[in-house]
């Protein structure tokens, strides 16, 4: 058997001597650094989800009717009559909020550890591009239930392009393919979120990948193994990623879905975080809900909109804010000066604002799923103006100052010096 | 349309005010009792069927709650259709919006988009007011357009409002609900049929919910050996990383 696999084998190498090339390239004689930590599980856990919600999307199309009469009906078809279907709705709708939190914990590991900085800023430039991607995706995806957070969320974001001078109205038209959300929008939605977004998003992961595998993995000291290598030209703090990595992510990936598992199956709803109640009212275009809230993992974004305050009578600047605090990601590598990359090296001053920063994006992040009255207003000596609205302006603030400040702080902070080596 | 975009982003600060602050009664529903549920399913085909859809439900899908087919057609269905249908109803919702000035919303995931809670203290919560269309109102949902339809069980409330001065000029208001008329069933009585009737429109919101959590723990199970099994070949591997 094993003798007949081998010339099975063979006679595929003969002929196609690419796939074992790049077999070895990617996996056996990968060589990923021996120190990697918990915060390193990440990437392949948002390539499983990835291939999850793309497997359980697949199954989904096979019954959802991406029809403004249908739509609602159909969701409710598969979570009652198709058999599984409740399973594979949860996966998918579980799977949009754990790509999101696998995401995010995935850039922090990168401040953390500075895996944006030279040599690796295309990495990070196409995983910026895939979470631009992604939001467009969740976005997307968010209004075929065709519930009223749905619509209204729908209506609430496209309208954000109107906001554009001049060319807004054109643009906001442009994108609905109507004067509101309609059907016209619900089926162009569909054909980009099964169709041309996912295909765009695994070009980009290919990408993030082959850019990752040709300059090497950072680590958690933020050195570079490439420097110190065997007489062979190994890295002497490498091991092959397959198998040793393989087998490590799986256990990671076992845990992951053992967390996923709890929320699917016991908490879908996950308090109104990941399935909204008012979602299970079906759209109209003639009742606008009393409370729009995107899902949570806009909601930062969401806060900055709400937090900017309008200019002649535009939501414009609002709009802009927004768009600049995901587009300055982007710029992120080249913001950091500090001699160092990993955060065991740096001293208390990026330290100190790698706090300031998760507590703003966090606190920002609460504020956008509630009503901006939620903490009350100021005395009349301060106009009276809501609590909410000026903590949410001094953590716009503070998220800007973090990337806007870092090469003046990157630069001054005291670093500790690195080690030749990779440590524990 | 900038007026409209304007409203639509500040919505969440205008709007939140109109839902009034009643506190909600917790709704002691179990999902597990078949009593209930089967309960709950006679008072909604009887009462709430009248004007409610459930278009998504079938009601072949109450064999869930421990009936068989025939128990299903003998008491369940009154219209003539067929076990494997879902459970529609004859009024169309052009029809309801001229009746009650809004088409009466199809239940089959209302559960789900109001709570157990509310729906419990909502069909608590009718009282006479001769100012409204119907004769009705509800303290959870000002000025409804449904009318107070269980009201031969429940008999009929009168609304009280209780104010008590408090420091600084404020006054505390509160609501009570008085009795105007006695109905077929006492306060425990009528309580009973409405967490009844909850616990099926929950049912009803999601029937797979029950087994969805017993697989859950299958699935749990599955996991945590496969968790020590990884983790094992994990550390057999890892041996030879100095």
């Amino acid at each position: 058997m094993a003798s007949r696999l081998m010339s099975l084998w063979q006679w595929v190498d003969s002929r196609m001597p690419t796939l074992g090339q790049e077999y070895r390239k990617h996996l056996t004689e990968y060589y990923a650094p021996k120190n990697f930590n918990f915060w390193y599980f990440f990437g392949s856990l948002a390539l499983l989800v990835l291939v999850m919600q793309i497997v359980s999307g697949i199954f989904l199309t096979m019954n959802y009717k991406p029809d403004a009469a249908l739509a609602f009906g159909s969701v409710e078809y598969i979570m009652r009559d198709v058999p599984g279907g409740w399973i594979i709705r949860y996966i998918h709708s579980t799977g949009a909020s754990a790509f999101f939190i696998v995401v995010y914990l995935h850039m922090f590991r990168a401040l953390l550890y500075g895996s944006h900085r030279q040599p690796r800023e295309l990495v990070w430039i196409f995983g910026v591009l895939i979470y631009l991607c992604l939001m467009a995706e969740a976005f997307m995806g968010y209004l075929l239930p065709w519930g009223q957070m749905s619509y209204w969320g729908a209506q609430v974001i496209v309208n954000l392009f109107g906001t554009i001078p001049f060319v807004g109205p054109d643009v906001a038209l442009w994108i609905r393919g109507d004067y509101v959300i309609s059907d016209a929008t619900l089926n162009r939605f569909f054909a980009f979120h099964v169709i041309a977004v996912p295909l765009v998003l695994l070009g980009l992961v290919v990408f993030h990948l082959l850019a990752l595998h040709d300059v090497g993995s950072n680590n958690p000291d933020g050195i570079e193994i490439k420097k110190k290598k065997d007489a062979n030209g190994k890295p002497l703090d490498g091991i092959p990623f397959h198998p040793y990595y393989t087998v490590k992510d799986i256990v990671g990936a076992v845990v992951f879905l053992a967390i996923f598992a709890v929320v699917m199956f016991f908490i879908p709803n996950m308090g109104g975080y990941f399935l909204e109640a008012n979602n299970f009212i079906p759209a109209n275009s003639l009742q606008t809900p009393a409370h729009i809230a995107p899902l949570w993992y806009f909601t930062p974004f969401y806060s900055m909109l709400r937090a900017v305050p309008p200019l002649f009578n535009s939501q414009f600047p609002g709009v802009l804010v927004m768009g600049l605090a995901v587009l300055i990601l982007f710029a992120l590598p080249w913001l950091d000066r500090s001699p160092v990359k990993s955060i065991r090296y740096r001293g208390p001053i990026y330290k100190g604002a790698l706090a300031i920063f998760i507590a703003s994006f966090a606190v920002l992040a609460y504020l956008g799923t509630v009503p901006t009255n939620i903490w009350g207003q100021f005395g009349d000596w301060l106009g009276g103006v809501e609590r909410a609205t000026i903590i949410a302006r001094i953590g716009t603030i503070l998220y800007f100052a973090f990337f806007l400040l870092m090469p003046w702080y990157s630069r001054i902070d005291k670093t500790k010096p690195v080690p030749e080596r990779v440590t524990k | 349309m900038k007026n409209l975009l304007i409203a639509l982003l500040f919505a969440p600060l205008i709007c939140w005010a109109e839902e009034g602050g009643y506190r909600l009664d917790h709704a002691p529903i179990d999902p597990n009792d078949q009593v209930s549920l089967q309960a709950g399913a006679r008072t909604f085909v009887n009462y709430c069927m009248g004007c409610h859809s459930a278009n998504f439900m079938r009601y072949n899908r109450l064999t869930d709650l421990g009936l068989t087919e025939q128990e299903i057609k003998d008491n369940l269905i009154f219209t003539g259709e067929k076990v494997g249908e879902t459970m529609k109803i004859a009024m169309t919702p052009k029809e309801g919006k001229a009746w009650f000035g809004v088409a009466p919303p199809d239940l089959s995931v209302e559960a789900r988009a109001r709570g157990a809670d509310w729906l419990y203290t909502y069909l608590r919560s009718f009282y006479r007011d001769p100012k409204t269309t119907t004769g009705w109102n509800n303290l959870v949902f000002p000025n409804v357009g449904m009318p107070h339809v269980l009201w031969t069980l429940q008999g009929e409330k009168g609304l009280k409002v209780v104010k008590t001065p408090e420091e600084g000029g404020h006054e505390r208001v509160e609501f009570e609900l008085t009795e105007i008329s006695k109905g077929a069933q006492n306060t425990v009585e009528y309580d009973t049929t409405v967490r009844d009737l909850v616990n099926f429109l929950v049912y009803m919101g999601e029937p797979a919910a029950t087994s969805r959590e017993r697989i859950g723990i299958v699935v749990l199970f599955v996991l945590l050996i496969l968790f020590a099994l990884t983790y094992v070949l994990k550390k057999e591997y890892w041996k030879d990383v100095k």
